[in-house]
Formats: structure tokens, sequence, C-alpha cells
């Protein structure tokens, strides 16, 4: 294998596996540091520059971060990243002051955000501070969109939402509620610099089985319904409900058909528990909320009674998996009938743009879904831009988060007449960790203790109203304990071939066999060669240039290393360095630092 | 040397032995010795050699004397038994426990201190008894553990750290082992686990007395320029005069190619091991023959590693005395001490 380039700052971004694994590349293990150290105002502080929502992403994210988590190779359970974000929101002081500010002369340039949901709020975000002029045009009457509409408030306190989006509303943006643009034509009639459409996927999928239109006053669109209830429009569901399909919406529409005075709530599912859609935490709260999953069921038919809803028919599903989890036949064993009073469709959503003219150079593709470039976020008419949900489809808020970053780049160097594609590379900070003979700036001693367990209001209480906050969040002694369960990814190793003096010092201490000394070879056969085979391809193996005495070279799997810094203590000449990596991701601010012309100083 | 306890976590996929057990239930305390020490190092190949070889870590008993490398037998195999004695008494003690219990593995580890200076008769006699252990030698030619002095071990010339020269000649623990009849003479570098591992396990299945005699730097005190026990010299001057490589009966292979290459030793556990000749033509059955190759080789400057010598044919202490197989702790009081009347009986055979 050729020697590992430690110089692109993705190898080691990889290596820090919630932070790769986070589409706005959160500085994970940065914050949970700062949380150990009481630092909550700075947690916070250095979450929202990538997250801009920690308060409600602390309790709503779909935690990309936490299935790559590296604990969970380590045990079973990864640390419970999304619960700490919290925690700094939580224990955070007043931050107004640390805000960034939007000057008071603005740079001339003006553009509309279409929808006040996660991804235009986050343009909004970045391109503030830099004299943007920002119009929000917002179809609701309030702003955040699905984080309001669709997220119910016994998950998502109102209050968390009115503060996050006022930090960024409050820097000026012109947020016109209860506006929605109803033509994309006259809105770029307007004359604005850039637009940038983050109006989501807010058409959810209907299902057209018999007896649908029957039917129809007790069969529900999910999101809508969801919609219908946050803004109080609907207040009560029949005593038995079911809920056609097993997504995280959902779960929202099925623990919400409890609060409105359901009994029976049975989810039903065409596929078996594998292939569910939802998060495994969403399932585990429904069903602790006596939810019941019913699995291998597919829907057949809407059954009517003196012109009333009474139940449905299934499909009794049967299916043939193979070793490698794939459904590969599936054949109909019968049929079955649930009674029910209403019934409650999350079976995917949609994207709509009734309002875009299809003359203005704006493509879309067969499915009606604008054609956006998967890098700047620009649809085919120049100057307009997508994000979030309208762009690729449904994803998750911290996917529109990312993609309201990389457009505010995009919008700003288009407003100023620049190549959008040619954008900042990313860059990075090592910096040694080691601050004496044994002393590390980090916690570095492996605690072995599990992950904890989220308190919850008790079920008696918590259907007594609906917007009752359902987690209650950590207590003290318990995010004390969960930050000290984060393995400290991002304190890197690195190595220095021509120190190393081929002891094997650290390959003899490091407790998870990361490390090997031995002659190089085609990447397959040397990881069956490793102190311990190196089977997740996922990760790489950091090899070294030859080493000094023997030639062979310095392997490591970067799998299962718990950055305890073993290997450093040990090593006699200092070849291995625990480095602390900081990831330099650059926002719509740095590209316009990087424009400005230098200026020569002195004489 | 490191003040954070090495975690428990252990990677998921870590190989298991015959036993079930992995290589970490082989390990010990946390080493105390400097970082980068050849102790340590030794210490890890001792760790493989018992997971490979699948030995019960409570069927072992680890002996030491007093120097830095005594220490080491505390950092492997915490759940077997084990003996720290005085300076240079190790051997003796390992003789008592071997007579009152011979079915364990015996792992004896010393320093050129604790073996060539203070040590050296007991080391002798136990070689003559043919004690049925492991002797591992830990040598890095230097009292790490009092600050820097010569050992015995270092060579006539080499440097200590401060720039002094030595000028006593020192003792080569292979050729002395040799000359008193040792029935496994080997040589190893801590730096060299491909080689010191089979080694270590074709010692712990030799019936007689193991020498396995370790070039172990003291990153401290000696390896530095100058000094002829460092990491850099040794690899510099290193000639494996074999190939051995430990092959259980379980997977042996055979190669008819290599017919005219290979010499199998058929151990006495019915293991064998496969010399692989490399270079001269090396013959480790010829005493007198080994014992003119390494002194030749020694005055050429070169650290001459492998497998030296093994006579497989020698009875063990245990046979030369006829001693009791059964191990003493389970005869049970009435065979220990057979009464009045059977001491009368065999008095009266000398009356």
């Amino acid at each position: 294998m050729q020697p590992t380039d430690i110089s692109n700052p993705q190898y080691f971004h990889k290596v820090v596996d919630c932070q790769w694994g986070c589409p706005a590349h959160t500085d994970v293990p940065g914050y949970i540091r700062l949380i150990a150290q009481g630092r909550y105002t700075d947690a916070y502080m250095l979450n929202r520059q990538a997250n801009v929502f920690p308060g409600i992403l602390g309790r709503v994210c779909d935690r990309p971060c936490e299935p790559v988590c590296r604990r969970a190779r380590v045990e079973k359970e990864p640390v419970a990243i999304c619960r700490l974000k919290r925690v700094a929101s939580d224990l955070r002081e007043d931050v107004a002051a640390l805000l960034p500010k939007a000057p008071r002369r603005k740079n001339g340039k003006r553009v509309a955000l279409i929808g006040a949901g996660p991804a235009s709020l986050t343009v909004a975000n970045d391109l503030l501070p830099m004299g943007y002029e920002v119009v929000i045009y917002e179809a609701l009457a309030v702003p955040g969109g699905l984080m309001r509409s669709n997220i119910p408030s016994f998950r998502l306190p109102a209050e968390v939402l009115d503060e996050e989006i006022g930090m960024i509303v409050g820097m000026g943006a012109d947020l016109r509620l209860g506006t929605p643009v109803k033509s994309m034509k006259a809105l770029l009639a307007e004359g604005y610099d850039a637009v940038f459409v983050g109006s989501g996927a807010p058409k959810g999928k209907n299902l057209k089985l018999p007896g649908r239109d029957e039917a129809a006053a007790n069969i529900h669109i999910g999101i809508a319904w969801l919609e219908s209830v946050a803004f109080g429009h609907v207040e009560r569901i029949g005593e038995r409900v079911l809920i056609i399909g097993v997504g995280n919406t959902a779960m929202d529409c099925c623990r919400t058909s409890l609060r409105l005075g359901a009994k029976n709530v049975k989810v039903m599912a065409r596929k078996p528990r594998e292939f569910f859609k939802a998060s495994a935490w969403e399932l585990q709260d429904a069903e602790e909320e006596t939810v019941e999953i019913v699995v291998n069921h597919s829907p057949k038919s809407f059954v009517m009674e003196k012109g009333r809803l009474t139940g449905m028919i299934f499909e009794k599903m049967e299916y043939e998996i193979d070793a490698r989890g794939r459904i590969t036949a599936e054949k109909i064993a019968g049929e079955e009938f649930f009674p029910c009073d209403d019934v409650v469709l999350a079976i995917g959503q949609e994207n709509a743009f009734p309002w875009v003219e299809r003359d203005l150079g704006i493509e879309f593709d067969k499915w009606d879904v604008p054609v956006v470039d998967q890098v700047t976020y620009q649809g085919t008419r120049p100057g307009v831009f997508f994000g979030g949900d309208s762009a690729f489809g449904p994803k998750n808020i911290i996917w529109a988060v990312e993609h309201g970053h990389q457009a505010a780049i995009s919008i700003h160097k288009y407003c100023h007449g620049e190549d959008i594609a040619r954008r900042m590379p990313y860059g990075m900070n090592l910096a040694t960790s080691k601050m004496g003979m044994h002393e590390w700036s980090y916690s570095n001693a492996y605690d072995p203790v599990e992950r904890r367990v989220m308190p919850h209001v008790s079920l008696k209480e918590r259907f007594k109203k609906l917007n009752l906050e359902v987690e209650l969040g950590f207590t003290a002694e318990q995010f004390t304990r969960e930050v000290e369960r984060c393995l400290n990814c991002d304190i890197q190793t690195v190595f220095t071939a021509k120190l190393c003096i081929e002891c094997d010092a650290c390959v003899d201490i490091c407790p998870t066999r990361c490390l090997t000394i031995t002659t190089n070879g085609p990447e397959d056969e040397l990881r069956q060669r490793l102190s311990a085979p190196a089977n997740n391809l996922s990760q790489d193996l950091y090899v070294s240039t030859g080493l000094p005495q023997t030639g062979r070279v310095m392997v490591k799997d970067e799998d299962l290393c718990v950055h305890c810094s073993l290997c450093a203590e040990r090593c006699p000449t200092g070849a291995w360095d625990m480095q602390k990596f900081t990831l330099k991701v650059p926002y719509a601010a740095d590209e316009a630092a990087e424009s400005v012309p230098q200026t020569r100083t002195g004489t | 040397m490191s003040f954070i306890a090495k975690p428990k976590v252990s990677h998921p996929g870590l190989p298991r032995n015959a036993l079930g057990l992995t290589l970490r239930d082989y390990e010990g305390g946390m080493s105390t010795l400097c970082a980068g020490c050849g102790h340590d190092s030794i210490t890890a190949a001792l760790v493989q050699a018992a997971f490979e070889l699948s030995i019960p870590p409570h069927r072992m008993a680890k002996l030491s004397g007093i120097g830095c490398s005594s220490k080491t037998p505390a950092y492997f195999a915490s759940a077997s038994h084990g003996f720290n004695s005085v300076h240079g008494r190790m051997a003796s003690v390992a003789t008592g426990a071997n007579a009152a219990n011979g079915q364990l593995h015996y792992i004896g580890v010393s320093g050129d201190g604790d073996t060539l200076s203070i040590g050296l008769g007991q080391f002798c006699h136990a070689v003559r008894r043919n004690l049925n252990m492991l002797y591992v030698l830990e040598n890095n030619g230097v009292y790490g553990l009092t600050k820097g002095q010569f050992s015995a071990s270092a060579d006539v010339g080499s440097k200590a750290k401060k720039g002094e020269v030595n000028q006593q000649p020192p003792i080569d623990p292979c050729q002395l082992a040799l000359s008193i009849g040792c029935t496994f003479v080997a040589r190893s570098f801590s730096g060299d686990k491909d080689q010191l591992v089979p080694l270590l396990k074709a010692g712990l299945s030799h019936r007689g007395f193991a020498m396995v005699d370790v070039i172990s730097p003291c990153v401290t005190f000696n390896d530095h320029e100058g000094s002829t026990k460092s990491y850099d010299f040794t690899r510099k001057h290193f000639h494996a005069a074999i190939y051995a490589d430990y092959v259980p009966p379980a997977t042996e292979i055979r190669s008819r190619q290599a017919a005219g290459s290979v010499r199998e030793v058929t151990m006495h556990d019915g293991s064998r091991l496969l010399l692989h000749k490399v270079g001269a033509d090396y013959d480790p059955s010829d005493r007198v023959a080994a014992f003119e190759y390494l002194s030749r080789r020694q005055s050429e400057g070169q650290v001459v590693t492998g497998l030296l010598f093994i006579d497989e044919g020698k009875p063990d202490m245990h046979e030369v005395q006829n001693l009791a197989t059964e191990p003493l702790n389970t005869m049970g009081y009435a065979n220990l001490n057979p009464g009045q009347k059977a001491l009368d009986a065999i008095q009266a055979r000398f009356r």
C-alpha cells in the first residue's frame, strides 16, 4: 500500500466517525469535551457553527452520527450524542452577545428565501452577517417549516423553536409570514440578486385503494394531519386508529393519536421489522406508549358500513430473505380484517411545485423534482437555488441545514460574479495534546460505563396534555457519565516513521490490537495479516512510510481505536503523538474573506 | 511506564484459542518498566506463545529473582501461579517447585545480572539437572534498575550511556549453557517477534531445560551509539543461524520440496519443531559444532539467533531422580506420610 496521505483533511475527518457521518460535519467530540469541562455555553456555540439549531436538533435530530459512533463497535450502544447536544442547549447561559451580528452597512445584495424552514433559516444565518438583505416568504403564520408543523410539540416544544429561530431572524431578516409565494415568475420579477427555494416536501402521499374516496372523512394524510394538530384545527380522533407506514412520521402520528384520545393504535407495516424506516429510538418510544406494530401486512382495501369507515383489509405477506438481508421473494398468504375508526396514511411525502411556472428555465425531472446540482444546489436557472427536502426529496433537518450552508456559499459567489463551482477546500489543524510526561489535554481513560437512559415523563402523566414534553433531559449525574463514554476520536494518532525504533511497545500495549509492524503488501492481503484482522472495510488502514531500521511499515487499523493514548505513552521516542484534529469547514463567510484582496501593509 | 490502566475493551474479532480464550486472557498487570523496554516486548511474546499453545493460565508457574527482568512475570498471565524470589535464586525455587509438582509449565524470567552474576551458580546447576522449565534470559547488558552499570554480558569495548568503555570480557549465556550440557539453547531479539514467539513455544514444549537468551535493549541506559545491545546494533548485526517455525501436531504440514533443507524434531509432547536452514549448513543437534559456530560468529561481532542446540534424548530431573509424577498436593496425607510402620520397614532394609 502507498503511505497514507495525512495532509488531506478528509483522511482524519473520516476517523471522527460521528463528524464524518453528520451531514453538517458538526464537531461532536469537540462539544462533548466542552460539556465535560462544564463549558456549556461554549459547547452550544461550537455546535451552532455547524448545525445552527442545537436545542431543536438536541431533541429531534435523526442522529446519523449515532449508528456510526465508534463506541457502538467497541460495545453495543453509541454515545448518546443527540441528548448531549440538548444538555449544552439546556444549560447554556445567554448567548446573545456571542451570536453573529448583521452589519449596519449592507452589501447591496437582496436574496429571497422561500419557506421559513431549516434550510432557508440556515441560508439566512450565513448570509445576514455578511451584509445581505434577506427576505423570507412563509405561507404559515409562524416560522419553522416542518419542524413546527410536522414534529409534535411533545417532542419539540414551541419555546425551543421560537428561541433558536429568533436568533436568526433577530439578525434582521425580513420575515414575511402568511405570505405564500404563488408565482415564481412574479417573485423573479422583483429583481432579487438570488432566490433560494427551501419549501420542503409538503405533500403527503395518498393510497389509492378501494373505498378510499368513500371513507375520506376518516382517512387522514399524515403530515397534513400533524400540521392540523399542531395548529389546533384537529383535537380528537377515533378510539381505534390504524397508521399505515412505518417511518418516523408514522411514529409521530401514532403517538399524537394517543394524546387525542385514541385507545387502540396499531402501526401497520408491510415488511418485517428490519426493513422499517423509522429510527430505533422512535419505534421504542412508540411501543413504550402501548402502540402495537403489526408486521407483514399490506393494505388492500377500506371497509365501509352504513356510510362509515369500519376497518381495513390487509393482505398477509410472507417474504424470503437471503443471507445478506435482502428480500428475494414475496407471497400473499391470506387476508385479515382490522377494525378501526380512523386511518392515518404515513407512507411518504413529495415535493410540490404548482407555483413554479414551467417556462422559466427551471427544469424538473420525470418525478417532478427540480434538477439541482449536488454541489452548488443551483437549479437549471442561474441564480435560483434549492435546498432541504425541496431539493432532493425528504431527508431530515440536519441535511437541510447542510444544504443551507452550501447554498449560502453558492449564493454569495453568484452574487459576486464568482464561479460557484470553485469552492474552498476543507482545511484542518493538528496540534499535540500532550501536556507533560503523562498528561493529556483530554480525558483518555476508558470509562466502561453503559449508555445512560434518558428519563421520560411517566406514562400516566404524558397523555394528559398534548404538548407536554416527554423527554426530561439528562440529569447532571447522567451527562457527567455519558460524556466520559466519548472516545475522543478527534484526538488523532499521528505517526512519525523516522522516529520509530521498532521496539513494538505500542503494538504490545494497544488494547484493541489496532497496530501492527509488518512488511508492506496489497491492502486485501495486509488487512488479514494485522494483529487483529481488519474486516471493516469502511475504515481505513493508516500506513506509514518505511521504518528506518527494517523498512517494514507501521499499520494502524482505524476501526476500533479507543484513543486511549497508550501507544503514545509507551513510545520511547515520541514517534506516536496524540494530536487534536480540528476540521476547518468553509462557510460563506470564509469564502468572502478569501475573496477580499490582500492589502499591502508596512513599508 | 504508563499511568492510565489498559482499558478492558477488547477487539470483538480477536481470535480465540482451543480453550476459547483470547490473547487478553493471558495478560497481566500494567508494566512499570520504561516506555520502549525490550522486556515488555518479551512479555508480549510470552503472552502470544502461551495463548497459541492454549496453555490454561492456571497451569503456568512464573518465577523470577530481582531486577527489571524479574518484574516482568507480574505483567503476564495474571491467573497463573507465581513466585518472585531473591536475587539470583530463582533457579533453586523453580527446582523445588518443580520437584513438588512436575505437571505445571514453569517459566522463569531472569536478567543478565540475575543470571550471569549473582545467580550464575544457580543457573548452572538447574541446567545440569535438566530441570523441565523455560528459562528466559532478558539480556540488555546493563544494570538498568541501578542506573546503568555494565553487566556480565556487556561486550568488551561497548560503551555505557555516559561514554565509559567496558574492559571486562562478557559471559555468553548460550556458550555457557552449551558447555554445561543444556538441552535447549536458543537466542532471539525482543524486536523480532516473528522469531521469538516460535522459539518460546518450542521452549515451553521442550521436556528439559530450555534456555532462551533474548537481546532486550534497555532504552534508558543501553540504546545508544556504542552499545552492542541496542535496537540499532542488534538489527544491523543480527544473524539468524536457523529459521525455526513451531508446528503443533494437529496442523503439521510436510513439504516434499524442502526435504533436503528441513529438519524435523519431534518434541516429547508429540508436537514437532520444523527447522529451516538458511545460509550456512547449521546443525542444531551437534553441540560441538554449535559451540564452534557461536564462537566464530561472536568473534566477527555477530549476534547469532535462532534455535542453536536441541537434545530431546536426555532425561529431565524428574526421570533422573525418579520423582513422583503426581503433584504432591494431590497425593493425600496418607500417601505423603505413610506412617511409622512404613518408616520402620524402610529402616529395617538398611540394617
